[in-house]
């Protein structure tokens, strides 16, 4: 046996979709995140409620590295189908627990593996009473088994437990005996005979939580005074919609009177969710709606009366993989280039790209200050990885500001001026000042329209005022580059440098350590929204190169940099990409960009010009 | 030359509604649509009901889609608030306007293209939520702005200017409205201000979704013989269920009908609207019924007119979703925001 590996590994369990098996990967996720050990769970699940394959993998990593490992040191076999694919998956060294009645033959059978064979259904059925429970429980059995092998403790399972089943501590009970039924069968059955083991640490997840970044979000939206949310359900963003329906029942609805300080109403499409929202926010209520790509598509129509009449809106759109219906319960950065010039004509909005589970939370709470400042959509790009998956975080920080409304003119500034007009220029800024439906003064009403209009509201067709009123919004677009969250850098006087932007993050850290071991040391910028504030153009003219990665084939941020950038600085970027549907690892950028900067490349890195955004990417960056 | 005193005659006093306000503050910026449209019609009925209900400007909400019709929301109550939004989609504006601020009065004025193609299914989903509304369609059977296609309402068998058939059934808006859950269903004519105006009021005072197909002569595309929306059409085939009268709350409810002539529904807010019976024995609060008229007028080729139905015990959205009095628009962090000592005790959950 090789040298111990202690808390640096992953875990896959293959399961089959609808068997429960969410339950016990959580258990076993939560059971070593008390022990101290960080740990990164990634679900790669089908399109489908019940009987096709789904893998859930569990990254153990002393260092707290978040992203996806293509390294999978211990497989949990509990799926027929995909077992002779699964078992070679597993990297030499390493662990199969499996149903024993799994046939060890062809590539299944391998020499470099210990394989731990366990009747999961036999001793399910002899010691599982209740029948309707059994296909769920089966799957506990799985933890214990994993508990005795690699020293999880117990008492770590049963409050991982109690803490899953709040408010059933009968389910508690149950899953504890599923648990000790594999774990007794382990003890008496499996000689340990592998190299890995989980031992407790300190100072790695204490005061830290596990959370879902669609439920950051969402409570970024109870936080931010969202009262109306329209949706249209849809994978991966129904968990946010559904969290915030959670949360404003535990925390918006009067205890005595039942009244909700909220309206959530499941819209007919995407089209009618973004109208509600819309509706609601032209009289000064807080509103957002949550969709994927398919529903961005659909809500181009309204977006463009968002920004033409001005009308302020929180879009949420946790990215899956496209065109069309693509690959509904995959990840991708694949609307950053379609959302921000979203609706015919010119428009232009503003995206934040939120990069962990916090700033899920702290940018929704933003954007909806942004949406009131600004008056237009605001659009908050996460994806699934980032929204579907749970994340270690530090807990969300309780909001150390008040509403930002913006410019509201209220009945009493009305009497103190002689006149306004909802779209006139006042402070330069091309925010003009509104007022609310409602507001009890003769001069307050206004007519809100998506066609042409002056600077009072009036319709117009008058070529000067049409052009004059684009500049203006021209003017805001400007503006809003200076609101919208500043990057993120990590600078220490590199020549080579990363820029990435939302949950490619996770993998760029451990990357950029992997570069660093192999003598290659880089500066790092994470974008974190558009428009791009000034200080992304500064930080690439301090490097060389900068590698922009992300998670589509087109290199669609990178695209936009280079029309926005001089040509001098566009030529430093060099497009990273990946777009296979599963999350990224660091391999998926350390290793394009050792490639790139190694002296025998020099000579072909010369001759091949960056890769303009929708070519194909140059061999050695391809990913 | 010696002045002579000017006599002190004071002015007469100008007329006002209950609100004290006159009836020019109902106006609103002049039509740009053709003269003898039916929509201009409707616009000057809205504001004569608008007047005489007593809206508060500041508290109306126009809403309204793409078309001629959707225009009209800026020729009256220059005061209020206007939202012109997409093609098809004010039902969408005007659901989240109301959940946002439940005191706002909210009117949508669509179009028959507006409504029952682009629109439909928005049109559907706000009828079986039963939104707090008036919302008008101004029916007239073609695509004015676009020069004169055919609509979605225009009836099986009429024809365009230059002849062409239409092969396609007709959508009734008001049959579609009945079997989805609207609770105040109304067909009426542009140039019928007797029948309009009281159903109108009523509509406004009503709780809930209140539909108003208005049938309303495109005098520029679809006022030719072969069209059964044109004005001589409406005058030859219109079919009157009762006669409309609208009784406001403070009003003296004095009941001066012989009894069985009159059906006499009670609104939301305690006004009134009396159906005076006429040859039909009608009962507006019969869904079956209304389904039934409908169906015979179509095939009698009648446009049967009034209050075709209204069911004042459904509960709209606001009731359905529990909303407080006070609007959603007007709560601040105190209201909204989870409080310190809670959120920090809810974070160890996740931990």
């Amino acid at each position: 046996m090789s040298a111990e590996v202690v808390n640096d590994l992953t875990i896959q369990v293959a399961t089959i979709n609808g068997s429960g098996s969410q339950s016990s990967n959580l258990t076993l996720t939560r059971s070593i995140f008390r022990m101290g050990i960080p740990v990164a769970p990634k679900n790669v699940f089908p399109s489908n409620i019940e009987g096709l394959p789904t893998w859930f993998d569990v990254r153990v990593s002393p260092y707290g590295y978040q992203c996806r490992t293509r390294d999978i040191d211990i497989l949990v076999a509990l799926n027929p189908t995909t077992w002779t694919t699964d078992a070679p998956g597993v990297k030499p060294g390493g662990v199969i627990v499996h149903e024993a009645t799994y046939p060890v033959v062809g590539a299944a059978a391998r020499d470099d593996v210990t394989y731990y064979p366990v009747p999961f259904t036999k001793l399910a059925k002899e010691r599982i009473g209740q029948d309707s429970l059994r296909k769920y429980l089966t799957n506990m059995v799985y933890v214990g088994v994993l508990a005795h092998l690699l020293g999880i403790e117990v008492e770590a399972i049963e409050s991982a437990l109690r803490d899953q089943f709040r408010t059933k501590p009968k389910a508690v009970a149950v899953n504890m005996e599923a648990v000790t039924l594999g774990l007794d069968y382990a003890r008496e059955n499996l000689e340990k005979r592998d190299r890995y083991r989980l031992e407790r640490l300190s100072g790695r997840t204490e005061g830290r939580i596990l959370i879902e970044g669609n439920q950051a979000a969402a409570l970024g939206c109870v936080m931010g005074g969202c009262t109306v949310a329209a949706w249209y359900p849809i994978t991966p963003s129904s968990s946010l919609c559904e969290a915030f329906i959670g949360y404003c029942e535990r925390f918006r609805a009067d205890p005595q009177t039942g009244d909700k300080r909220y309206a959530i109403i499941q819209a007919e499409d995407e089209l009618a969710a973004l109208g509600i929202v819309f509706g609601a926010t032209w009289t000064g209520a807080r509103a957002m709606t949550s969709t994927a790509g398919p529903g961005i598509s659909l809500m181009a129509e309204f977006t463009g009366l968002g920004y033409y009449a001005e009308l302020p809106a929180v879009i949420f759109d946790v990215q899956r993989v496209g065109p069309s219906t693509g690959l509904p319960t995959r990840t991708m950065q694949g609307d950053v280039s379609f959302a921000y010039t979203l609706s015919h004509g010119d428009t232009r909005h503003v995206l934040l790209l939120p990069g962990s589970a916090e700033e899920n939370y702290e940018f929704a709470m933003q954007a909806f200050d942004l949406a009131d400042r600004l008056q237009t959509p605001v659009f908050v790009l996460t994806d699934l990885d980032l929204g579907m998956n749970l994340w270690m975080a530090d807990p969300l920080a309780y909001p150390a500001n008040g509403f930002d409304r913006g410019k509201v003119l209220t009945a009493g500034d009305l009497e103190r001026i002689e006149s306004w007009g909802r779209y006139r220029d006042v402070d330069g800024d091309g925010i003009t000042y509104r007022t609310l439906p409602g507001t009890p003064n003769p001069l307050a009403g206004y007519f809100t329209r998506g066609s042409g209009h002056d600077e009072d509201a009036a319709y117009s067709e008058l070529p000067e005022v049409y052009q004059r009123n684009l500049d203006r919004l021209a003017r805001k677009h400007e503006t809003a580059r200076r609101l919208v969250p500043a990057p993120v850098a990590d600078e220490r006087g590199n020549e080579l440098a990363i820029l990435a932007y939302g949950s490619t993050h996770f993998a760029v850290v451990e990357a950029r350590d992997q570069l660093g071991e192999a003598g290659i040391e880089t500066d790092y910028l994470r974008v974190r929204a558009l428009p791009f504030s000034s200080e992304v153009a500064a930080f690439i003219e301090r490097h060389e190169r900068v590698y922009v990665v992300e998670q589509n084939q087109q290199g669609q941020l990178c695209g936009l940099l280079r029309q926005e950038l001089p040509g001098a600085l566009a030529d430093r970027l060099v497009s990273v990409r990946h777009y296979n549907g599963v999350p990224i690892d660091a391999a998926a950028i350390s290793g394009p960009i050792e490639e790139d900067v190694r002296p025998d490349n020099e000579a072909r890195r010369q001759a091949a010009s960056p890769a303009p955004s929708g070519e194909h990417p140059p061999a050695a960056l391809a990913v | 030359m010696t002045a002579v005193p000017a006599t002190p005659t004071p002015p007469p006093a100008p007329k006002v509604n209950r609100l004290g306000l006159a009836r020019d503050v109902y106006k609103g910026a002049p039509t740009t649509l053709c003269a003898g449209c039916g929509h201009n019609s409707i616009t000057n009925h809205l504001v004569k009901a608008m007047y005489e209900f007593g809206v508060e400007p500041h508290l109306l909400a126009k809403m309204s889609g793409i078309g001629c019709s959707s225009k009209t929301p800026a020729y009256f109550v220059d005061r209020a608030y206007g939202l012109n939004g997409v093609h098809g989609r004010m039902p969408s504006l005007a659901t989240g306007a109301k959940l946002a601020n439940r005191e706002l009065m909210v009117i949508g004025v669509s179009g028959d293209g507006d409504t029952a193609s682009i629109g439909l299914g928005q049109y559907a989903h706000l009828l079986r939520r039963n939104v707090d509304c008036t919302y008008i369609v101004e029916d007239n059977g073609c695509y004015g702005l676009t020069k004169g296609q055919f609509s979605a309402t225009a009836d099986l068998g009429s024809t365009l200017r230059k002849g062409q058939v239409n092969e396609f059934e007709t959508i009734d808006v008001c049959g579609m409205a009945i079997e989805l859950g609207a609770t105040f269903v109304a067909r009426s004519f542009s140039g019928d201000g007797k029948q309009l105006v009281p159903l109108l009021e009523a509509a406004f005072a009503h709780r809930g979704t209140s539909v108003l197909d208005i049938i309303s002569p495109c005098v520029a595309f679809n006022d030719h013989d072969g069209s059964t929306k044109s004005y001589a059409y409406v005058k030859e085939h219109e079919f009157l269920l009762h006669v409309p009268d609208y009784i406001a709350p403070a009003e003296d409810h004095v009941v001066d009908y012989e009894p069985g002539t009159v059906q006499d529904v009670e609104l939301g807010d305690g006004s009134h609207i009396l159906l005076r019976k006429l040859e039909r024995d009608y009962d507006a609060t019969d869904p079956v019924d209304a389904m039934r008229v409908i169906h015979e007028g179509r095939v009698r080729s009648e446009l049967v007119t009034g209050l075709l139905y209204v069911n004042t015990e459904a509960r709209d959205l606001s009731a359905r979703e529990t909303l407080p009095e006070r609007p959603l628009s007007a709560m601040g962090e105190e209201e909204l925001r989870v409080s310190r000592e809670r959120w920090h005790d809810f974070m160890r959950e996740f931990a």
